[in-house]
């Protein structure tokens, strides 16, 4: 599998580059870049296997022309991508809306992308480095085992794209999602909890602690409730070299979940 | 036949005629609280009950009565009918059950065939029936209307209304006037060309048809550049108000299609996002009020009206209240359509404001800017209340929620969505099209908007008072005599509120979102409280000891 990963993870930064600067305008623009990354992605994983990764291994077929006979409109390549094209080798593939509108995204921007080879990650250093070195682990479990205290990262290769997971090792706070915002709360007995949300509602919260203890709040007992903007994750930007992040976001891009 | 039995029968048929809901009852819905006779309760659109046994002091004694569970996994929208002790009401996707009102228990369920393969955009679901004599009658999701025979179950007549393969379908409770039965059709989404109309309730046969977008000829035909009017959309789900006296039946109208490309469609794009007051005996359109002309964030007009007498500035007046998708809050006079006043009920950017008419001034965002209300509105289609005690307007409504708008190039095919665009969520990962069927788990957050009860003074479009929640609501509204307001929330709370200040008065979790109007009934002098949360009805009435 590293080979696959390593693959994709090349045509992904050699992706990320353009989509957000140059001839973006009249493409990519178009298209929100998490879904472009997602959909190289899928596209990686689905299609590159008959198209190539250059789009252009089907006889008469050229993904990367953007354009398709038989699907002018978004919504109509949406629908080829999940039903195939009978009676030729184009396969229905299984795909969720959201992971379909990827696809789209991506294949209507495939000819932004040239391919140059940037930086290959290797997911089995990268493997050593989550656990080792880089310490993801004393916060982050991966597969049954490291901390409960941060987000479980066992299926953040299929949720998350490479350029995403590139950013957030280096720059935690900046591209912290809303809903994995640390909370902060002191209960009107003086008792302070430090911890996650795993739910909310309009009378009560459900977290985990910094001790990884699931805790119950019900927001009537509650003095003080703050949602913090800045990451309890450190950044690895001068931590690890170059090499090193590479390899551990190719891990990482490679953890699908378990089934 | 003997002469006893004529006698018996004579004696039995004013009983049996009695029971049956003539249009007259109606009319004169307020008069029997115990029924609910119509979708909003009532011609006037309030949603307001005038039973008042349960009250502020003694809410803490409300419990579960009985649950009826729907065997079916769609969103429960149904407002449910009661007459004389019996629940009538539509399960999704278009299954109809009467049950008895005091235990829950079913006399007869009826499972409408629906073809394989449906066109239908957002769930296929349904929001319930009309009654009249002792006939039910429902429109389906393939666009049918339907009669049923109340006691059994039975279908009575169909007609086909639209054609299902090109998007139309009916997801509106009908509304009865007179001897006919009133519906519009949804598909907003496909390119339909929306229509109104009226069937006879005896044979079914179509007596008008209202065509909310005109072709060429017609009037408001020249607010389509070019042939943009063929898929212009402006459908109806959700159920209109009757006004007697001026026998005028008023509808909201939903988005122009398609949706996020007004370039496609220039002009004001009538009667899209509109009310319209259609004469109840010939669907001739009296006036027209536009909310949103040349819509580009699908903001359809279908609240419902609430039609209020009362004064305005000093006389009395035909009022309608109209807390619109688009942000904003409307009093219209309802006589001729006149404008009277405006004001945002949450926050909003589309527009700077209303001109003197009630036309928005707008300012569209650059692309890649966030625009509030978001797709899904500052409210929506689920009902609002007016209390005539209080004087006050309450609305479920998201707050500081907002899209970024992108519109696309596309063409018309039929059968398929056409909606040239969408509204991307700017929060990075969190979900975007707000679906009703979210889980347990609220991957919603604050950062998204937040969801509220207001409770708007219609003088000065002021919040009187506010009931935040943590997540957005769906749930529509009721008020009583006892100036409660009831209500839930996509948390799957459920909430009986005071009507003057908000102060929660009863609260309980029904573990599924509500998205649907609460609504109260009584058989033998209790009154219950029914409200549809995740897959099942709960029916609530206090303890007795
Ligand atoms: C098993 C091999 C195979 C796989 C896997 C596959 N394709 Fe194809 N695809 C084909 C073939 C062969 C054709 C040409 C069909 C024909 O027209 O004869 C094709 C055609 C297409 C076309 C139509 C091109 C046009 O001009 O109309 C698109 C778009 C496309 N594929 C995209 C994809 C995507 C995206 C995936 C991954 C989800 C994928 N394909 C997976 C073999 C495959
Ligand atoms: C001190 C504890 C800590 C350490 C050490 C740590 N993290 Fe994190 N990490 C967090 C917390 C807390 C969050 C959630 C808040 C956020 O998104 O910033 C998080 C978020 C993430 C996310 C985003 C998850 C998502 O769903 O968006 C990724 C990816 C991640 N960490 C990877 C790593 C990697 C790789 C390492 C090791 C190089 C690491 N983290 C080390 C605490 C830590």
């Amino acid at each position: 599998m590293p080979r696959l990963h390593r693959i994709l993870f090349l045509t992904l930064l050699a992706a990320i580059g353009p989509v957000s600067h140059a001839h973006a305008q009249d493409h990519s623009g178009n298209y929100p870049p998490i879904a472009i990354e997602n959909g190289a992605l899928l596209y990686g994983a689905n299609c590159a296997q008959c198209h190539g990764i250059g789009g252009d291994t089907v006889p008469g077929v050229a993904l990367k022309t953007g354009t398709f006979k038989r699907a002018p409109t978004d919504q109509d390549l949406a629908r080829l991508l999940t039903t195939g094209i009978p009676g030729t080798a184009m396969p229905a593939t299984r795909l969720s809306p959201g992971e379909a509108d990827s696809l789209v995204a991506y294949l209507r921007t495939m000819r932004d992308f040239n391919s140059p080879a940037v930086m290959a990650g290797n997911s089995t250093r990268g493997r050593g480095l989550f656990e080792g070195k880089g310490t993801c682990t004393t916060c982050h479990r991966v597969n049954a085992s490291g901390s409960h205290v941060a987000p479980d990262l066992s299926d953040v290769g299929a949720n998350r794209g490479a350029d995403f997971l590139w950013r957030k090792i280096q720059d935690p706070s900046a591209t912290m999602i809303p809903l994995n915002r640390p909370v902060h709360i002191v209960l009107k007995s003086g008792r302070a909890i430090d911890g996650r949300r795993l739910n909310e509602d309009t009378y009560s919260i459900q977290l985990i602690d910094n001790q990884e203890r699931l805790i119950s709040v019900m927001k009537s007992d509650v003095k003080e409730f703050s949602i913090l903007k800045t990451s309890p994750m450190p950044s690895f930007k001068d931590r690890l070299a170059g090499q090193e992040l590479a390899d551990l976001v190719s891990f990482l891009v490679s953890l699908k979940g378990e089934n | 036949m003997s002469r006893r039995f004529l006698i018996a029968l004579l004696i039995l048929a004013p009983m049996s005629l009695s029971a049956q809901v003539s249009s007259d009852r109606i009319v004169n819905a307020a008069a029997e609280p115990q029924n609910w006779l119509t979708y909003n309760g009532a011609y006037n659109g309030q949603r307001h009950s005038a039973l008042k046994q349960i009250t502020a002091a003694n809410a803490k004694n409300l419990e579960l009565k009985w649950v009826f569970q729907a065997q079916n996994l769609g969103t429960f929208q149904a407002t449910p009918l009661v007459v004389d002790g019996i629940i009538y009401t539509t399960q999704a996707p278009n299954d109809v059950v009467a049950l008895d009102a005091r235990t829950g228990r079913v006399f007869w369920i009826y499972r409408y065939p629906l073809p394989a393969e449906i066109r239908i955009c957002c769930g296929q679901v349904n929001r319930g029936l009309a009654i009249l004599g002792d006939t039910l009658y429902m429109g389906t999701i393939d666009a049918n209307l339907l009669a049923l025979d109340a006691k059994n179950g039975k279908p009575i007549w169909k007609t086909k209304v639209a054609d299902n393969a090109l998007g139309y379908a009916l997801t509106v409770a009908p509304l009865v006037v007179k001897d006919k039965i009133i519906v519009g059709v949804a598909g907003g989404e496909y390119g339909i060309r929306g229509f109104m109309a009226a069937f006879d309730a005896k044979t079914g046969k179509e007596v008008w048809r209202f065509k909310i977008i005109p072709e060429p000829g017609e009037k408001g035909n020249d607010t389509w550049a070019g042939n943009s009017w063929e898929h212009g959309g402006g459908s109806v789900w959700v159920t209109g108000a009757y006004d007697p006296t001026l026998n005028l039946t008023y509808w909201g109208t939903g988005n122009p299609g398609p949706d996020w490309n007004p370039d496609l469609r220039k002009g004001d794009n009538l009667y899209s996002d509109s009310v319209i007051a259609l004469d109840a005996d010939t669907g001739q359109l009296k006036w027209h009020f536009q909310f949103t002309p040349n819509d580009a964030y699908d903001y359809d007009s279908v609240q419902v009206p609430v039609l209020v007498d009362g004064n305005w500035e000093g006389k009395p007046r035909k009022l309608m209240y109209w807390a619109n998708r688009n942000g904003f809050f409307y009093v219209l006079d309802r006589a001729d359509g006149k404008f009277l006043f405006g004001k945002p009920f949450v926050k909003l950017n589309w527009a700077s404001g209303l001109d003197a008419n009630g036309r928005p001034i707008q300012t569209p965002q650059p692309p890649g800017a966030e625009t509030f209300p978001g797709l899904a509105g500052g409210t929506n289609w689920f009902s609002p209340s007016y209390n005539p005690r209080t004087g006050l307007f309450y609305v479920s409504a998201w707050e500081n929620y907002r899209n970024v708008f992108e519109k696309t190039q596309q063409e018309y095919q039929a059968g398929r969505q056409y909606t040239a665009g969408r509204g991307g969520n700017p929060i990075p990962t969190a979900p975007n099209i707000p679906t009703l069927r979210r889980g347990p788990i609220n991957t919603w957050t604050e950062a998204q908007g937040t969801g509220v009860v207001i409770a708007i003074d219609p003088k000065t479009g002021n919040h009187e008072w506010r009931y935040p929640m943590t997540d957005v609501t769906d749930s529509g509204i009721l008020t009583t005599d006892s100036d409660l307001v009831i209500t839930g929330g996509r948390e799957g709370h459920f909430h009986v509120l005071d009507a003057r200040a908000g102060q929660l008065l009863w609260k309980t979790s029904l573990g599924g979102p509500i998205s649907s109007g609460p609504m109260t009934y009584a058989v033998d002098g209790k009154q219950y409280i029914a409200v549809n949360a995740g897959n099942s009805m709960f029916v609530f009435g206090l303890r007795e000891n």
